[in-house]
């Protein structure tokens, strides 16, 4: 079965890892009463990761303009393929969406981004204690929408691999494998 | 007359004749900040409480004098959270020191709308000799005065225990002001 290409597989696995880190960090980080050093810099690590992956995000999706990805077997469901398609469509939606909202929300709270400390990013909008809590709270469920969309797109993938054993899992995988549930 | 109610009464009739060019402040249109860089941010938090005193006569600029009272605990971050925390006794100490306060020692004249001033500042009891330029223009009938103060925070021991850290929180604060006055 033909794989994706190169810069899709990388792509995929290096924004699916920080997304997971980004997100793990967002969790730990507002947990900690308080404020402390160690807050503070989780914080910033956190922002950084975001932008990141925002920047990463915009490359993926140029490239997935430019490049189509493999089609799906023949003999899958016309359904599958439709909801498979609008999964990733809504991924892809929200690789964007999630940093941008928790973007502003920082801007929001009159705290702008610093890229890795070293690249100021633009203000565009004047920090608003009004806005703030509604950008807070956006942030938040996009993320937990965000959490529920890739939980469902793993099992899904597993789902090809361990019960119909089509190789679209194996499309995606960083290596070549022979063992037949990717193949 | 009970005796304090008479010594407030001589202490405002004393002022009021020997501050005949006492500038009455808008404190809708005076603000008092601190500007510092977290982790390279630059972040601003208002003192939404102070009084400023300013004696000033544009004819006669080297008899001016100016004192400021900040509250402390008035520190506004933009979050409840983070105002409790600066509070506290590694930051302002508010419970012991309430107010950080400027007076004036000389104020000349500068050039054009222009004032050299030099004074005593004290945060969190401990007093230090500083100067800054002033700028004063006239505004809508009224005296404006704006300055930018850069101190150490470090110096006043803002800042104690793990927040020493300056990688964290940069040593230079400026404090930026703007105080609206008229007769």
């Amino acid at each position: 079965m033909q794989r994706y290409s190169l810069p899709a597989i990388i792509l995929h696995w290096l924004i699916a890892f920080l997304i997971i880190g980004t997100f793990t960090l967002g969790l730990v980080m507002t947990d900690i009463p308080g404020l402390t050093p160690t807050k503070l810099r989780y914080f910033s690590w956190h922002k950084w990761a975001g932008v990141t992956v925002l920047a990463l995000a915009t490359l993926r999706l140029l490239w997935r303009l430019r490049r189509r990805p493999p089609a799906y077997p023949g003999n899958m469901p016309a359904w599958q393929s439709r909801v498979a398609h609008g999964l990733h469509g809504l991924l892809y939606l929200l690789m964007f969406a999630v940093p941008l909202s928790g973007y502003f929300y920082s801007l929001a709270a009159g705290v702008p981004v610093v890229w890795f400390g070293l690249f100021p990013l633009p203000v565009l909008i004047d920090a608003d204690p009004a806005l703030k809590p509604v950008l807070g709270a956006l942030h938040y469920w996009l993320n937990m929408l965000l959490a529920a969309l890739v939980t469902v797109h793993v099992l899904a993938a597993l789902k090809h691999a361990l019960f119909d054993r089509d190789g679209i899992m194996g499309r995606m995988l960083p290596f070549r494998t022979n063992h037949k549930e990717f193949r | 007359m009970k005796p304090v109610r008479a010594l407030i009464l001589a202490s405002l009739c004393a002022s009021a004749f020997a501050g005949a060019a006492v500038l009455k402040t808008d404190p809708a249109k005076s603000s008092v900040a601190a500007v510092f860089k977290q982790m390279n941010v630059p972040v601003e938090a208002k003192f939404k409480t102070f009084t400023a005193q300013i004696d000033y006569d544009a004819a006669k600029p080297e008899a001016a004098k100016a004192s400021v009272e900040i509250v402390t605990a008035s520190m506004d971050l933009g979050d409840a959270e983070y105002n409790r925390e600066v509070a506290k006794k590694e930051w302002f100490n508010t419970a012991q020191f309430p107010k950080a306060s400027f007076v004036s020692t000389s104020i000349k004249p500068a050039g054009p709308g222009k004032l050299n001033v030099a004074g005593k500042l004290t945060i969190k009891g401990k007093t230090a000799d500083v100067n800054f330029p002033l700028s004063v223009k006239t505004e809508a009938g009224k005296q404006v005065f704006e300055g930018q103060l850069p101190i150490h925070r470090l110096a006043f021991n803002i800042g104690e225990g793990e927040w020493k850290d300056t990688s964290m929180v940069a040593d230079e604060v400026v404090i930026k002001f703007r105080v609206s006055a008229g007769k």
